[in-house]
């Protein structure tokens, strides 16, 4: 098909999320207060929205921030809810975001951590301070392409081990491969080998 | 797979066996593998597989309108499906600020500790079955089919109900159902303490459950078990008390804890919410105010751009719902759940190492999984 896609966006893709700053008589909690000391650089950026805040914090001071928001008395954030990542391809400062839903069982307070990373740039693996995010890395890194350093045990968990490509990638067609694969044989066949070869085996 | 080893250091030299379990294999509960290194009848140690049930529920999601994602979140938990639709509709009020009329927090209230009462007795019949009691099995799926009922009088659904809408809910309760809802209450009570009398003091249950799979607090909360798991283990986080949603905060209940964090402790944490649970809908259903069950929602939903987290205690916990709004389309730009089940089942391989073989059955049983939502 030589002409423009049926499905082409009607508006231009988003160039990333809307991170409100906190208005200026907000009260920053404590435990933000306190990781901009102890971890200095560490709060690139504060965003407050609906109630809930977020620190967006470099790549390079990640797992020094992470430490220290599970260990500080003040901070006390034993349990990783959820990490997850969005995709914003057009976007200058690297295409990822990795998020980190942080709760307090002692204090009961919540934050959001979040890492804005390049596509091929590697993160620091969190296992080490919250196991609980084995599984939840091995996700992202099989929907998103994430690459995490320092993970035990980095494979894909919910697609078959030999797909190609990063399903939730924005780049990535709601109907999977097979049709953008078939405009480029060499790549289709390969598939198909590789999942011959699987069958096989 | 790697070429079985052989252990040194025992009585006699005993080779590793590796074996499959699954995916189709009855006490999974659905589509679930676990590989498993044994040394004689003990595990060594266990990895588990996932993905024979990936619908892409989080993909797909990106490219449908708002209303239509609801239908989606049925398919996820679909043993307490009403659950996840409060849940996603809960996460997108919260984006649209949306104010719910009190009626609909209650009905919806009622509903969702409906649900959670079906949901504990499919976990409680399956688990006892899984373990040898088959009596409980029928018992508990006799008093979920009351509950199916009320779900069908309510919704015309018995399993997937779409019964939420956001901004309230899709219709009235029907006349007398709020009756028929206390009637249940009444014949509930007595069955829980039915199902105690066959396992609580039962030797065989003691045995099989007591001292299996322990894990203290403090691990269990670092590796992201939630829900029931994490309340056997004495962590009392319910997102009930801790982050009250829908009318919880008006609502008179305890949450249970367990004490030593093996599988008897979460058989008892459940067993104790079924009494909650029963003791919620009673408060909830005679106190539904009167008033509009919808709140004022414009008639295109796209929410300003943003993004938030919302989270609900569902049956197996903590669950989730990450959305982000880009503002300019009718469809959510990132749609993503933080499913329960998920985070659980990852501590199984913890939980059953150094267990025999028929104790990893009961494990699976005691975390309460449902494949559908593991996977998405």
């Amino acid at each position: 098909m030589a002409e423009a896609p049926e499905h082409a966006p009607k508006v231009a893709a988003p160039t990333g999320p809307v991170e409100p700053a906190p208005p200026a008589d907000a009260a920053v909690p404590v435990f933000i207060t306190s990781l901009q000391n102890a971890v200095p650089g560490g709060v690139a950026q504060l965003s407050l929205y609906l109630g809930d805040w977020t620190v967006i914090v470099p790549a390079s001071h990640l797992l020094a921030a992470a430490q220290h928001l599970r260990d500080a008395a003040d901070c006390a954030f034993d349990y990783l809810s959820d990490l997850t990542a969005t995709d914003w391809p057009p976007r200058a400062e690297g295409r990822f975001d990795v998020i980190y839903m942080l709760y307090s069982t002692r204090h009961r307070h919540r934050v959001r951590m979040k890492v804005k990373i390049g596509e091929n740039q590697p993160l620091a693996s969190v296992t080490g301070i919250w196991p609980a995010a084995n599984w939840l890395e091995r996700e992202v890194f099989d929907m998103f392409g994430v690459n995490f350093t320092g993970h035990p045990d980095l494979r894909r968990i919910l697609m078959p081990e030999d797909w190609q490509g990063y399903p939730q990638r924005k780049d990535y067609p709601l109907e999977g491969p097979g049709e953008l694969l078939m405009e480029n044989p060499i790549d289709w066949l390969k598939l198909r080998q590789a999942r011959d070869e699987a069958d096989i085996e | 797979m790697e070429t079985p080893s052989t252990i040194h250091g025992a009585m006699f030299d005993t080779s590793e066996l590796v074996i499959n379990m699954g995916p189709q294999h009855p006490s999974t509960h659905g589509v679930l593998r676990v590989i498993l290194r044994l040394d004689g009848e003990k595990v060594v140690d266990a990895e588990v597989v996932i993905g024979y049930l990936h619908r892409g529920i989080e993909k797909l999601s990106e490219n449908r309108n708002w209303t239509q994602i609801i239908l989606l979140t049925d398919r996820m938990d679909y043993v307490a499906a009403a659950t996840s639709n409060v849940g996603y509709c809960e996460t997108v009020e919260k984006l649209m600020q949306i104010d719910v009329p009190r009626r609909a927090k209650y009905i919806r209230t009622v509903l969702m500790e409906l649900q959670r009462i079906a949901s504990h007795c499919l976990w409680v019949g399956t688990h006892a079955m899984d373990i040898g009691a088959m009596t409980v099995f029928l018992y508990a799926f006799r008093e979920r089919e009351l509950i199916l009922d009320l779900f069908e009088e309510f919704c015309g659904a018995r399993l997937t109900y779409n019964s939420m809408r956001i901004g309230g809910l899709p219709q009235d309760i029907p006349p007398g159902w709020d009756k028929k809802v206390l009637a249940f209450c009444d014949i509930m009570d007595a069955k829980v303490d039915e199902y105690e009398t066959l396992l609580t003091h039962n030797r065989i249950w003691l045995e099989r459950t007591k001292g299996i799979g322990v894990i203290g607090g403090a691990e269990a909360a670092g590796l992201g078990l939630c829900g029931p798991a994490l309340r056997g283990s004495g962590v009392a986080r319910d997102v009930r008390k801790d982050e009250p949603y829908a009318a919880y905060d008006e609502m008179d209940f305890d949450v249970p804890v367990g004490v030593a964090g093996d599988t008897y402790d979460r058989y008892l944490v459940r067993m104790e919410e079924f009494r909650q649970s029963l003791r919620i809908i009673r408060q909830a259903t005679e106190g539904i105010p009167e008033g509009p069950i919808v709140g004022k929602v414009p008639r295109l939903i796209k929410p300003a751009a943003g993004e938030t987290y919302h989270a609900i205690e569902s049956p197996k916990g903590e669950l989730g719902y990450f959305i982000v709004s880009d503002g300019k389309s009718t469809n959510p730009y990132r749609f993503r759940v933080r499913p329960p089940s998920f985070c659980n089942l990852q501590a199984l391989p913890r939980l059953v190492r150094g267990h025999l073989v028929a104790d990893v059955v009961a494990l699976i049983g005691s975390i309460d999984i449902v494949l559908g939502e593991v996977d998405r």
